[in-house]
């Protein structure tokens, strides 16, 4: 199911020969105002053929509103100058797009649950031809052409509500690649994917490259960005900082020119509080297909890692200690008391917070208003004394979570499904800091939210360490659970294989410990 | 065989087969061709309707105005036939031009004002009864064109009882199949059709990927339309006269029907098989209840309760089926040594 060795079979696509500085795109004085946000300021932007074009900027800077009106979902502001393929668009539609050869893989990636992967990758074809009948058959050979393409087997027939969200983001990018594409465009394509399929992932962009095809990809992994990029164009606030040869950026200034200062990662040197008994004790826990003889041992104010491959366990054994997927034999206990993981009411009563991979399905409510959302989680600990919502105290609650967590937001009484994907993103956090719980368990918590950001919430976990609180961060990424954790736990196939104190190692030995034990 | 566990319609249709032999118990009259041809016959109002049915609520939209278009569209029918003379083809043409119109405006209002589909039908219903009442007074016709009597007495297969009375398959069957046929080819051989269950699945992503959503919908919403006005017609042919009053307050029934067999009220997914298997589940409950001399007032309660077991049991086993990834957990325990080796770096 991974794209291991990528091979892109390429007979469709004729190879290419034009020059590189052919302008494919080429959009100027681009303007997108919503109710009360200017989301786009005048940007001027440009995509060569068969160029690797990446887009940077902070939450909320108007990368994806920028995605939107390339491929003709959203309008621009009056005045604006598009021109592709040497042709100038006045009104410019979703389906001009799809003629032009731009297909979009977003954020969300906007697939049909309901129905087959088959399906879903050759809906394309189904819309773009004049005929009316489907053939199953053609639908079949194209669904299959499309992930040999990419290098990918997943069952056509198995329903895409039924995948994970790496194998899910998969089948969007096979859905993308249909035979007349001339320009890729992938928002955030990397934030469900490990280290391994991602470089497979950009070999399949390098390869479509030599073949002509343009790709625009959005991107908080700068040292991905940087990889592969011909070009970069900065984003801040809406208004263009500028677009750079990719040869003449480091990640260090990306970030400059994204955010105008540069941060740095502090360890954490906190030492958690050993000489209570300790928070969290798990012995033995088992469960069959999922994760096997887990032993855990959590101190109050101590920040545990868990890395490893996807597959590797990780998730199961979050969703364990939260309650939604008990053990089924081993013990455990909070505090010294025993803890039921049978009962997920009773384990959150108990003070366990999680927050989940997917978020952006599972956490939030999204036409309901930014503030219900973050107070979703806590109403019953503010009541007045007749049982009503106290609405100051809740007003207040929102206003300084807000604040904590730089969400940026036009107003707390806004739906949540107006802000950008980093910003939802912020708001799931702060429902679940809202509920002050003894142990939070994260679930890849910085997943696309941009690198400033990602800073200010690992300052508020460490923070809240600090408090007493203890923390489990899942994380594929290294650096984040070696910089922000006492110890790192490596899991692989349900185990936990390995422990490192944080302190007193580093990035290359945890990833080569992994990359040993990887199958 | 794993295959059809998973699928809803297998356990509707294990409901049909338990209930029928329980029936067939008490009165060996349910297990005849005789009885079967009946139940088609009689059902085929609630089946036509239940087809418009099941390609809204795929779509991800609800109707409740349907019973009252099929209402108008009789009506007005039956009562131009009367004025002009016409035939039954031009009865049927002409209820379906009433019915894709009324259905029309229904998916129009929903798509360009974004007014929730239940809201805006409830609102259409209303509009389109009332109307009626307040031209037709409310007056039942007693006398259709004669070609209604002779039309609904024709049969495409005759066989006879032991004591040589005539029966056999209905042509109000035969339209009700033919009607379900096309459906099944519109939903899975068409762009149109897939194109519904896209939109069902998720409209943002229909919209991205290049679907004209408004087209869907209003299509949706007409096809009901012109199903309902022939249930309609066939309502007429099957009672042989037009009351104002006596369809509208089925909607439920027919929704009920289309949601026991399998189609999610949260839309994409559904099927005319099992369309099918829903109705005649709710036929055969009615139908069960005379044969074994229940009183009818029980109707109601039996309906509760068979929707209950039907729909609940398979949501839980859709629920039991998605709980935990399946991962490939190491065989043979680690060493203890191994356990530490990284720590004690
Ligand atoms: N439909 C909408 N209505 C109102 N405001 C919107 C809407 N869509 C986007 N915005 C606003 O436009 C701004 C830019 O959003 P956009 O989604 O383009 O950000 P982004 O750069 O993609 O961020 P992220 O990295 O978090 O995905 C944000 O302030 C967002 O709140
Ligand atoms: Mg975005």
């Amino acid at each position: 199911m991974m794209m291991s060795g990528a091979v892109l079979y390429v007979e469709t696509f004729k190879e290419y020969v034009g020059t590189m500085e052919t302008e494919f795109l080429s959009m100027t004085h681009i303007n997108k105002r919503y109710a009360g946000v200017h989301a786009l300021k005048d940007v001027d932007f440009s995509i060569r053929e068969g160029e690797i074009h990446c887009l940077a900027g902070t939450n909320g800077s108007g990368k994806s509103t920028l995605v939107k009106i390339i491929c003709g979902v959203e309008q621009p502001d009056a005045d604006s100058h598009i021109v592709i393929g040497g042709q100038e668009h006045h009104r410019y539609s979703r389906m001009d797009a799809v003629h032009q050869g731009i297909q979009v893989i977003y954020q969300d990636l906007s697939l049909f649950p309901n129905l087959s992967v088959q399906e879903n990758i050759s809906f394309n074809e189904l819309l773009s031809g004049s005929r009316h009948l489907v053939s199953w058959k053609n639908s079949r050979t194209i669904a299959k052409k499309a992930m040999q393409r990419v290098g990918i087997s997943i069952t056509l027939d198995k329903k895409v509500a039924d995948l994970s969200m790496a194998d899910q983001q998969l089948v969007a990018i096979s859905r993308a690649l249909t035979n007349d594409v001339r320009l890729l465009i992938l928002d955030e394509p990397t934030t469900a994917l490990t280290k391994k399929e991602v470089q497979a992932l950009l070999s399949v962009i390098k390869d479509l490259k030599k073949h002509g095809i343009a790709t625009l990809f959005i991107s908080h992994k700068l040292d991905e960005l940087i990889e592969v990029a011909d070009r970069v164009t900065i984003l801040r606030d809406g208004e263009k900082t500028g677009t750079f040869n990719g040869d003449e950026l480091d990640d260090k200034k990306i970030e400059y020119h994204m955010t105008g200062t540069n941060t740095t990662y502090t360890p954490y040197h906190m030492e958690p509080d050993t000489s209570h008994t300790p928070l969290l004790e798990c012995r033995k826990l088992s469960r069959e297909k999922n994760y096997a003889d887990i032993d855990l041992t959590i101190h109050h104010g101590e920040i545990i890692g868990i890395t490893g491959l996807l597959g590797s366990g990780r998730t199961e054994l979050a969703l364990a200690l939260f309650g939604l997927n008990p053990p089924s034999s081993g013990t455990c206990s909070l505090n010294g008391e025993p803890l039921d993981l049978s009962d997920v009411q009773n384990v959150v009563e108990q003070g366990v917070a999680y927050v989940p991979e997917n978020r952006l399905v599972e956490g939030l409510v999204l036409n309901q208003p930014i503030s219900k959302n973050i107070v979703m989680t806590v109403l019953d600990n503010n009541l007045t004394r007749l049982g009503l919502l106290d609405d100051r105290k809740l007003k207040q609650k929102v206003d300084q979570l807000v604040k904590e967590l730089e969400i940026k937001i036009p107003s707390a009484e806004s739906a949540v499904k107006t802000l950008s994907g980093g910003n939802q993103q912020r708001v799931v956090l702060a429902k679940w800091i809202a509920t002050r719980p003894k142990l939070f368990i994260l679930d890849n918590p910085t997943v696309g939210i941009d690198i400033a950001a990602k800073t200010s919430i690992h300052t508020i976990i460490k923070q809240l360490a600090r408090e007493g609180m203890g923390i489990i961060i899942i994380s594929d990424e290294i650096p984040e659970v070696l910089y922000n954790c006492n110890r790192v736990l490596v899991m692989n196939r349900g185990r936990i294989i390995g422990s490192f104190d944080a302190k007193q190692t580093n990035e290359d030995e945890i990833q080569s410990f992994i990359d040993s034990h990887a199958l | 065989m794993k295959k059809l566990l998973e699928r809803h319609e297998t356990y509707v249709l294990a409901i049909i087969i338990l209930l029928s032999i329980l029936i067939t118990s008490f009165n060996p009259n349910f297990l005849t061709l005789e009885n079967a041809f009946d139940l088609l016959k009689s059902n085929a109002f609630t089946g036509i309707l239940a087809i418009g049915v099941l390609f809204v609520l795929i779509s991800g939209g609800i109707d409740i105005s349907f019973a009252a278009t099929a209402t108008i569209a009789e009506y007005l029918t039956v009562i131009v036939c009367l004025q002009i003379g016409g035939s039954m083809l031009f009865a049927f043409a002409m209820a379906v031009l009433i019915g894709i119109l009324l259905g029309m405006v229904n998916g129009y209002l929903i798509d360009r004002f974004s007014i929730p589909p239940i809201i805006t039908t409830i609102a259409t219903m209303n509009l389109y009864y009332g109307l009626l009442i307040v031209f037709s007074k409310g007056r039942w016709l007693y006398t259709l064109p004669p070609y209604f009597r002779s039309f609904a007495d024709i049969r495409i297969l005759t066989l006879s009882t032991a004591n040589g009375l005539p029966y056999g398959i209905s042509i109000i069957t035969a339209i009700w199949f033919a009607l379900m046929l096309l459906a099944s080819f519109i939903l899975n051989f068409t762009r149109l059709g897939r194109s519904i269950y896209a939109v069902g699945g998720d409209v943002i992503s229909a919209q991205r990927i290049g679907i004209r959503v408004r087209m869907i919908r209003v299509s949706v919403y007409s096809f009901m339309g012109a199903l309902a006005a022939v249930a309609g017609i066939v309502q007429a042919l099957l009672v042989q006269t037009v009351a104002p009053n006596s369809i509208v307050g089925k909607e439920l029934n027919v929704i009920a029907a289309v949601v026991l067999g399998g189609a999610s009220l949260t839309g994409g997914v559904g099927s005319v098989g099992g369309m099918f298997l829903g109705v005649m589940l709710l036929a055969i409950v009615q139908n069960g209840m005379t044969l074994m001399k229940i009183p009818a007032v029980w109707y109601d309660v039996f309906v509760g309760l068979v929707i209950i077991i039907s729909v609940g049991f398979s949501s839980w086993k859709a629920k039991r089926r998605s709980s935990g990834a399946i991962i490939d957990v190491q065989e043979a325990p680690r060493t203890h040594s191994e356990q530490t080796a990284g720590g004690s770096r």
